[in-house]
């Protein structure tokens, strides 16, 4: 854990406390079962925003706290450890393309209501089902915004998305030449294609060249940080229930091969804690946060992957059944592990950030 | 005006970066420039030129080969701050700190925690001057993971001990002036019965000698005591009390063999650049073997997170004070990654990195063959990779103990 300071402290303390008692997983297993396609629960996410959390990276001009990402991940750790379903992450990482992009009137506009959770913003890059931020066929003529966004994160609850075109970055409010259409993914959380149809656009202006690449590293981040949550949670569930499980007449928590594993595990998760708390940290920081933000989603991505195979291996048959946790973090975690960054995709930057 | 605790100031720093770089152009013998420290290995004679021995000494005469020591025992009496300056600017000079080896990694600062004041007088300030080698009396034959199970005895005699018995794989054991030792004082009790002493090598009766390694050197050695004469107040601690001091004193030998200097200065050259130099590249400089460029990026990834877990364990234990159960972790992880660079090197370099000798190789490449065959030796001293997980299971993840 890094040394955090006292008002992350509280931060930290306050949205463990919302977490564990608010929003266990029985809360994600509600949402699973009414169905609707937005996939969060509405009340919970307001309760989320005026304990601030919606707007922890916002201005305080702009109705925001300003904390920071460092802030931002803490908050977003505790929800992945219980996979409380908000459109927290996406809402921050939008809104972090309009505190960078925005002029001072698309800000004046947007980040009091994206702070309030008033409205709901999600970023839309990919038009395949891999990330790759540079092939882009989206394009604006005349204000005019089209072309096709797969896998959309949080696209039914958005009000407003954050659109990767040619050129540059655009705000493109739900409704007119904005279309959905719901894609299911194992994870049950919302995803969409999204086609924009000659939507009215506006260009986010500022931020310079760099302006994609550095959003995205923003959801490389606390993506990552999603992860981390819930690579611990399964962490613990596995430790836990070795320790109480039976067999042979002894708890599964003596036997050596099982002890290694789990050694493993713990090392590796110190990694990926170190990977992305330095992740955040450069964002606050304003430097190195290419390779900073790879380094903690490929680290993410690693760790993640096999703790939860492990985790489902390690309960035996009942990690299998739907009644336990366990699986429901393996099938997010394939979802956050494709999104924004695969493994392959992002040692190939790594690469390329390294001269290599 | 009100009195206040100032904290150190940006200008403290530089004043005291100021004195550093003033002590470097008085004393750093330029030819030494680029050097390394022999003493702080283990794997060589010392045999100091004038102009080394003047450099040890003059280090050794501030304490700032051992800056964050106390200053009445002859360390720096610096904060961790100051010790970083000093570390930058030796660096920036192309100086290497002549202060090493175990006594200053492990026995040191065991010795500061366990040791009474007779003995921090006698022992640290040599250690500071780097005048004193140190070995390692702990392995013996049938006593490897399993190091509890010792069996040399130290018998009491009244005013001395009588130590009969055998240890093996000494580091540095031909080259040391004295062994700190954990020994048997009681036969009845398997930990309890554990007592750590120092042991002077030019005792009467201890005999050397050294085993040749993979690599080619010989930097350990079997050591044989027969009826050595050690004085009472050679105990450190109590008598008994030997096998928690003996464990303390290896949490150190982790944390050194995992996040030490070494490890730090081998990250200063990264694989790719040096597989630009073996391999093909493609338009954009790239490495054309897209299957070796993904190794290594997983590799240097891996890498990084490793350091900064390094950095971040060192943080989080300055408020804890010291060495902890996290150096398990730290020198599993450690080893493991640096093993997997040796063998990406060779990977890189293909025959050309598996050279033995000739000049048909560079110094480097030879180098690196032979720190790949030591390498192997890291998971296994120290405590060896398993007993690293056995520990990390048991100690920090509550697991039971297996039958
Ligand atoms: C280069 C080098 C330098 C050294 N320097 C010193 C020194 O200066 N002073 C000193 O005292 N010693 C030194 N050692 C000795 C070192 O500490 C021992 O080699 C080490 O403790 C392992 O003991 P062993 O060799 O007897 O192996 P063993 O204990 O016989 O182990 C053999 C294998 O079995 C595994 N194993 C053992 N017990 C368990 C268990 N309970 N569960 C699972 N697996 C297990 C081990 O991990 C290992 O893989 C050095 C060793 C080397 C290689």
């Amino acid at each position: 854990m890094a040394v955090l300071n006292e008002e992350q402290e509280m931060l930290r303390d306050m949205a463990r406390e919302w977490t564990v008692n608010e929003s266990p997983v029985t809360e994600f297993r509600k949402v699973r079962a009414s169905g609707e396609p937005e996939a969060f629960n509405r009340d919970a996410y307001a309760t989320m925003a005026q304990m601030g959390w919606a707007g922890v990276i916002i201005p305080e001009e702009h109705g925001g706290s300003d904390f920071g990402f460092l802030s931002a991940g803490l908050v977003v750790e505790e929800l992945g450890q219980t996979l409380t379903a908000s459109p927290l992450v996406m809402n921050t990482v939008a809104a972090s393309a309009i505190v960078l992009g925005g002029s001072d009137e698309q800000k004046a506009k947007w980040l009091p209501r994206l702070a309030s959770g008033e409205a709901i913003a999600t970023l839309a890059v990919d038009e395949g089902p891999s990330h790759d931020p540079a092939k882009i066929e989206t394009s604006v003529s005349d204000g005019k915004l089209s072309g096709t966004k797969a896998f959309v994160h949080e696209a039914h609850g958005a009000d407003l998305f954050v659109v990767a075109a040619k050129d540059g970055l655009y705000l493109v409010e739900k409704g007119d030449g904005v279309a959905l259409t719901t894609r299911k993914l194992t994870d049950q959380r919302s995803h969409a294609d999204v086609t924009f149809d000659g939507a009215a656009a506006d260009k986010l202006a500022s931020g310079g060249d760099s302006l994609l690449d550095d959003v995205l590293d923003r959801a490389r981040v606390l993506t990552a940080a999603e992860m981390l949550g819930m690579a611990q949670q399964v962490f613990d569930d596995t430790l836990a229930y070795l320790k109480q499980r039976v067999q042979f007449n002894q708890v599964l928590a003596s036997f050596q091969a099982l002890q290694h594993r789990m050694a493993d595990l713990f090392a590796d998760l110190a990694q990926m804690r170190s990977a992305v708390e330095a992740g955040l940290q450069a964002v606050d920081g304003g430097f190195g946060v290419a390779r900073a933000a790879t380094i903690a989603k490929a680290e993410a991505n690693r760790v993640m992957h096999t703790m939860a195979n492990e985790g489902i291996q390690l309960h035996g048959g009942i990690g299998m059944t739907d009644e336990y946790d366990v699986g429901f973090y393996l099938k997010r975690a394939r979802v956050l592990e494709a999104s924004f960054g695969s493994s392959s995709w992002l040692k190939d930057r790594f690469s390329k950030l390294s001269g290599y | 005006m009100a009195t206040q605790i100032e904290p150190a100031t940006q200008t403290d720093e530089d004043a005291f970066r100021a004195e550093v770089q003033q002590f470097l152009a008085d004393n750093f013998p330029a030819e030494l420039k680029g050097q390394s420290n022999a003493l702080a290995g283990v794997d060589g004679p010392t045999n100091e030129t004038p102009a080394q021995t003047k450099w040890r000494e003059a280090v050794g005469a501030r304490g700032w080969g051992t800056p964050t020591w106390p200053k009445e025992y002859g360390g720096g009496g610096l904060t961790k701050a100051q010790a970083k300056i000093i570390d930058q600017e030796f660096a920036k000079a192309g100086a290497y700190n002549p202060i090493g080896g175990m006594g200053v990694m492990m026995f040191g600062p065991t010795l500061l925690e366990y040791g009474n004041e007779a003995q921090k007088q006698e022992h640290i300030p040599p250690i500071c001057r780097g005048e004193i080698r140190w070995c390692q009396g702990y392995s013996e034959p049938n006593a490897g993971s399993d190091l509890a199970n010792l069996q040399t005895f130290a018998e009491d005699k009244g005013d001395h001990y009588l130590v009969n018995g055998q240890k093996t794989w000494t580091s540095g054991g031909q080259w040391a002036d004295k062994c700190f030792a954990i020994v048997r004082t009681d036969k009845s009790d398997k930990h309890k019965g554990i007592s750590f002493m120092l042991i002077d090598m030019d005792t009467p009766g201890v005999e050397v000698r050294p085993i040749t390694m993979i690599s080619g050197t010989s930097p350990f050695c079997e050591t044989f005591f027969t009826d050595v004469k050690v004085p009472k107040e050679n105990l450190v601690g109590e008598e008994g009390q030997g096998w928690t001091i003996g464990k303390r004193l290896l949490q150190h030998e982790r944390t050194n063999i995992s996040g030490g200097g070494s490890l730090a200065r081998l990250m200063g050259q990264s694989l790719g650049d040096i597989a630009k130099k073996y391999q093909p590249t493609g338009a954009d400089g790239e490495l054309a073997d897209a299957v070796l460029r993904d190794k290594i990026a997983d590799f240097e990834i891996r890498w990084n997170s490793f350091l900064l877990t390094a950095r971040r364990a060192m943080e989080e234990s300055k408020a804890a004070g010291g060495v902890s159960e996290i150096s398990s972790v730290l020198k599993k992880l450690g080893t493991k990654l640096s093993q997997e660079r040796s063998e990406l090197l060779i990977e890189i370099r293909g025959l050309q990195g598996l050279g033995w000798e000739g000049d048909g190789f560079s110094d480097g490449e030879l180098e690196a063959v032979r720190a790949w065959l030591f390498g192997k030796a890291t998971t296994i001293y120290g405590g060896s990779t398993e007993i690293q997980n056995n520990i990390i299971a048991k100690r920090v993840l509550g697991m039971l103990d297996h039958q």
